[in-house]
């Protein structure tokens, strides 16, 4: 078992509605695996079960080989996993620098000290400030996390996600929302990362999965009904039916 | 690399600032003065104040800082008061055992009724916290080797041999002054630091802490212990002060009130919640002077203060102060 992330056999039902069925997922080490489907096709239920938010009804996963399918959320980014949300997900009464200088605690393993200030402290500050530099967002370091824009917040989920250092990292639509500048430079941040981590990434921009993705899963009513490069993937009859529509063109 | 100064905006709201000296300079002076000129009434007066302001910045750290509303704080007050009263029945007045035992028994409640309570959210605390102290609350009126629902006189506070001497009124405001000061400054310092700064992520975002990989419940647990102690440490002292431990320190009326305090005082500020206790004690005193029904004059006030003065009283003085 290599996968840095790997799912199998997974299933999950909400009553009648099946949001996965019997999954094989992985994410090796230098991949963007991007995870496709219609509104309501489970992904972001998937994310859940691999992040330890849900639990599956069935099937196990293994991160680094090691099985964590009953270990709690924070156990499974101790060992390496991060994650974003669909909706924007921050600490929204502090302030960008804060937002991610606490990520960067947590990684620390250092969070039970009552006296010394938190702040400043270069040894939470450096690496966060740091991260809001490669992210282009350093501008902003002092603005509190609840005034940022849309794209600006997704683009500080981000640097908080990073700020863990994550072995593999769970994205559910980065791009959802963002002004096309933005866009454009959270998939430059987004292929310059896969050197250094492994990504399961959501996405709904065709353009920007099949710019960044190296093995497409196309999920269905939970189901996986087709996975491989992208140029197989778009070539699947059962795909085009399903997703991309008849004539390709999205 | 910048040189990270300023500190963060989550910070700057909770810190005292210069108000939060001025506070306890203005306390310092009224306890001399009370002692000078208004009598040993007053001097009293102030000392229960200041006991009641110990236990409503331990009540704080709980919904001030972390977000947990807590509505059974008075159990630990209880129990506080609870171990030197029954320690004493039993002729152990030293406070060197008093003390640490009444700490010790505050703390293993809290953690214990913690434990079980952080299992629930938001409503379901709250009922829960409630619903344990109402549990310790009749446990103490069925006490009946120790005055059952009449309470139990204390016939000598706390002996501490030849260093300080607690029937000395004067020594006995000093050391509440002391202690009230000291468990400010830790708090304050608890709340700028990396343990305070998990807790007030937890209370804005508790899922995204989550997956930063905190485990949010451990350091609420923390938390609890530690506000149950310092509520425990207030029901020490108020059993010397008053010299009798009934079940009525449990009562669901206290916590509502240390309650109505620290929101009265402005939430999450800490002194705001020193504040709150020495307003409510000293209005009520007040109040019942021209009435018995004191509590329904009090009432609209607390609604007039919360609904005008958003952030209460801490709130009111902090927008005073950029006014000017
Ligand atoms: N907690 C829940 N309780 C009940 N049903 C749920 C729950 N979460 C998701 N579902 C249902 O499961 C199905 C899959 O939802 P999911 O959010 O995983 O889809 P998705 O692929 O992420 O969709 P989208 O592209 O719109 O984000 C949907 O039909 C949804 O209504
Ligand atoms: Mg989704």
């Amino acid at each position: 078992m290599s996968a840095l992330l790997a799912a199998r056999g997974l299933a999950k039902s909400f009553g009648a509605v099946v949001a996965a069925a019997d999954l094989d997922l992985e994410v090796e080490a230098g991949e963007i695996h991007a995870l496709i489907g219609p509104n309501g096709a489970g992904k972001t239920t998937v994310l859940g079960l691999l992040s330890g938010e849900l639990r599956p009804d069935r099937g196990r996963v293994f991160l680094s080989g090691r099985e964590v399918t009953h270990a709690p959320v924070h156990e499974r980014v101790r060992l390496g996993l991060g994650r974003t949300f669909q909706l924007s997900c921050v600490l929204p009464s502090f302030s960008v620098l804060e937002n991610v200088a606490i990520a960067v605690q947590a990684r620390e393993g250092s969070s039970f000290r009552f006296w010394k200030p938190a702040s400043p402290d270069p040894r939470l500050e450096e690496p966060a400030f740091a991260l809001l530099e490669r992210l282009g967002i350093d501008a902003l370091a002092d603005r509190p996390a609840a005034m940022l824009a849309h794209g600006e917040r997704r683009l500080l989920e981000l640097a908080m996600a990073l700020a863990s250092r994550p072995k593999v990292l769970l994205l559910d639509e980065p791009l959802a929302g963002v002004g096309s500048k933005e866009a454009q430079r959270l998939v430059e941040i987004l292929a310059r990362l896969r050197a250094e981590v492994g990504v399961l990434l959501v996405e709904h921009d065709m353009d920007a999965v099949f710019r960044l993705a190296d093995r497409i899963t196309v999920l269905v009513n939970g189901r996986a009904i087709a996975s491989g490069p992208p140029s197989v993937v778009r070539a699947d009859p059962l795909v085009r039916a399903a997703y991309l529509g008849d004539d390709s063109e999205r | 690399m910048r040189a990270a100064t300023r500190a963060p905006v989550s910070v700057r709201k909770l810190e005292g600032g210069s108000v939060a000296p001025l506070v306890f300079v203005a306390l310092a002076l009224a306890v001399l003065g009370a002692d000078l000129w208004a009598g040993p009434y007053y001097v009293k007066l102030l000392t229960r104040a200041m006991i009641v302001a110990l236990a409503a910045l331990a009540l704080d750290l709980l919904v001030g800082l972390a977000g947990l509303v807590s509505l059974g704080h008075a159990a630990f007050v209880g129990i506080g008061a609870y171990a030197v009263g029954i320690l004493a029945e039993h002729g152990i007045t030293s406070g060197w055992i008093q003390w640490p035992v009444a700490l010790v028994a505050s703390a293993a409640a809290a953690a214990v009724i913690g434990a079980l309570s952080l299992r629930t959210r938001g409503v379901h605390f709250i009922m829960i916290t409630l619903a344990f102290a109402q549990m310790l609350y009749f446990a103490a009126n069925s006490l009946s080797r120790y005055g059952g629902d009449d309470g139990l006189t204390i016939w000598n506070r706390s002996d501490f041999g030849g260093i300080v001497s607690l029937a000395d009124r004067r020594t006995f405001a000093w050391l509440c002054f002391v202690l009230l000061l000291s468990v400010y400054v830790a708090l304050a310092r608890l709340s700028a630091s990396r343990f305070g700064r998990v807790l007030r992520g937890a209370k804005d975002n508790e899922r995204r802490m989550a997956a930063l990989g905190f485990a949010v419940t451990r350091f609420r647990l923390v938390a609890f212990v530690i506000s149950g102690t310092v509520a425990g440490l207030a029901g020490v002292l108020l059993a010397n002060l008053t010299e009798f431990v009934a079940p009525a320190y449990m009562s669901w009326h206290r916590s509502g009130e240390l309650l109505a305090m620290v929101v009265l005082g402005g939430m999450g500020s800490l002194y705001g919640a020193i504040l709150g206790a020495f307003a409510f004690v000293l209005l009520e005193e007040l109040l019942s002077r021209f009435t018995t029904h004191w509590a329904l004059l009090f009432g609209p006030f607390l609604v007039l203060v919360v609904l005008v003065g958003r952030g209460g009283i801490a709130g009111l003085l902090a927008r005073l102060g950029r006014i000017r």
